[in-house]
């Protein structure tokens, strides 16, 4: 049996370098650099189904997972991510860090440097947080979310999806449901994908709508049927419940009621529609459990490819932000 | 600027070698091809068309990138990382003798890059190495089983093969210092 080989007919991309020391946002990034992650997290996905799950390529080199808020999958995502590229890796988790000691984050940091690691990646219930490391900090830092400001890895591993899906990111509909209000995950995917091309949506109760979206480039609506309505990708956000302070609605019944996505809501959408979630879901809430457990589903798509997403940016930014003529 | 190798002589030095496989192996049962990105990958599937003229059998045939197994990365302060492509095998390489086929072999580091990726895979019987060109100039204890043409060298000098798929055209053109825009070497 012969065995198919893609022939290596890929033109060179234009872009062939991250020229950033961080990856602090997806606003700071280019359409080319875009496809230069996506591109080397489609080579960093083979090696994650490999019989030996590990590649030598960042030997030595010291990465600091600093994380100031609870997570499960950003984390361990990066940390396997780090792992598999044979970095060797440090969690810092608020529990057991200085900072409940009263340190600030800048002393944090400052310490953490003392001890050379080559990355810090760090989350923050403060947005700026990552902005004002990579200004004290030598090492690269890699933002796995900042307060309500950006989440940029996420957004990259749902442009991996839908493109690895649909072939493609420009000229898709792409309509984002949810806590409009309170996510980094919003503003980092509506960067991404209005750079990229497509027809960005984004729907909510009009109490969850930051003011001045609009001018990002995106539709808004508060009718679900009408951001639903031949989409070819439907995002639901979670509901804070964390981050709700306000009345933002009268009660998560109600939300689901109104803006929930159903089978019966999906009819509208293209018949390929893809339901994605950055996660944790609350069931019942902004996704019922026949949709999240049903076949247009790729939400378990999207966590696999969160690996081989930030082996790509790890790697791309380990050769540093000065460049000089490709060795 | 000499042409070293047309596409004539490319093509029956590739069924040379197709033969000397299908000799020293007894046959081609067993045998898996893998090439190493980007030129490697297409010798390795004309030789595979080769042995299937030859001898009737398909043998697996497979594209390894080693970028991520250099031994210069993050060997430079600062510098942009090199581009890293998919490498595809989709068969077992456990108990196969694999032929692992590069263009150009100079220092001997790709092979040693592509000897560690491959062993990652599994534990293969033998690992053979073809190559169209061998032009020396060796930095490791690497030698290859099957080659194209021993093409003598100076360091200065650059090894250019073009191969259809790519380039399209078939030539092996050896190319002095300052013809080649400054950068010296060509293969590795």
């Amino acid at each position: 049996m012969s065995t198919p080989v893609t022939p290596d007919v890929q033109p060179q991309p234009e872009v062939t370098a991250l020229r950033h020391k961080d990856l602090l946002g997806i606003a700071d990034l280019t359409p080319g650099e875009i496809s230069l992650v996506l591109d080397t997290a489609e080579a960093m996905k083979e090696v994650g189904l490999r019989p030996i799950k590990k590649v030598p390529a960042l030997r030595g080199k010291t990465v600091v997972n600093l994380f100031f808020e609870p997570s499960t999958r950003t984390r361990t995502s990066f940390e396997i991510a780090e792992k598999r590229l044979s970095a060797d890796t440090l969690n810092i988790a608020i529990a057991s860090s200085s900072v409940v000691k009263g340190e600030t984050l800048a002393d944090t940091a400052m310490n953490l440097e003392a001890m050379s690691p080559d990355m810090i990646v760090l989350r923050h219930a403060s947005s700026g947080a990552c902005h004002l490391l990579s200004r004290i900090c030598k090492s690269a830092i890699i933002n796995a979310g900042d307060g309500l400001h950006e989440h940029p890895t996420q957004a990259l591993l749902d442009a991996f999806t839908i493109r690895e899906r649909k072939g493609k990111l420009a000229g898709l509909k792409v309509a984002i449901i949810g806590d409009l209000l309170h996510s980094r995950v919003l503003r980092s995917n509506i960067y991404l994908l209005t750079k990229m091309g497509a027809d960005v949506w984004i729907c909510g109760p009009p109490t969850l709508v930051p003011t001045d979206i609009r001018r990002l480039g995106v539709q808004v609506t508060s009718q679900v049927d009408a951001a639903v309505r031949d989409a070819d990708v439907v995002m639901l956000l979670r509901i804070q419940l964390e981050r709700m302070e306000g009345a933002f609605f009268p009660s998560l019944r109600e939300y689901f009621n109104v803006f929930g996505m159903t089978e019966e809501r999906l009819r509208f959408a293209r018949p390929d529609v893809m339901i994605m979630h950055p996660g944790p879901m609350n069931r019942g809430v902004e996704i019922a459990s026949e949709v999240a457990d049903g076949p247009y589903s790729v939400i378990l798509d999207q966590v696999a490819n969160g690996v081989a997403v930030r082996m790509a940016v790890l790697y791309l930014l380990a050769g540093g932000a000065e460049h000089e003529e490709a060795a | 600027m000499p042409v070293v190798m047309d596409a004539d002589r490319i093509g029956r030095t590739l069924t040379r070698i197709a033969h000397e496989i299908v000799e020293r192996n007894k046959g081609v049962e067993g045998l898996a091809i893998v090439g190493v990105r980007t030129r490697g990958v297409h010798i390795a599937r004309r030789l595979a068309r080769i042995l299937k003229e030859i001898t009737g059998d398909d043998v697996p045939t497979g594209a390894l990138d080693i970028t991520l197994y250099r031994d210069d990365l993050m060997r430079h302060a600062v510098g942009p990382q090199p581009l890293v492509r998919r490498t595809e095998i989709q068969f077992s390489i456990d108990n196969r003798t694999i032929l692992l086929v590069d263009d150009v072999l100079y220092t001997g580091r790709t092979t040693r890059a592509a000897l560690d990726a491959l062993i990652d895979f599994g534990r293969p019987n033998a690992i053979q190495l073809v190559v169209l060109v061998d032009r020396g100039h060796r930095e490791l204890p690497i030698k290859a089983d099957y080659v194209g043409k021993n093409l003598p060298t100076a360091r200065e000098e650059s090894v250019q093969v073009r191969l259809m798929e790519t380039d399209g055209t078939d030539e092996v053109v050896l190319q002095p210092f300052d013809a080649a825009q400054g950068k010296p070497g060509g293969g590795a």
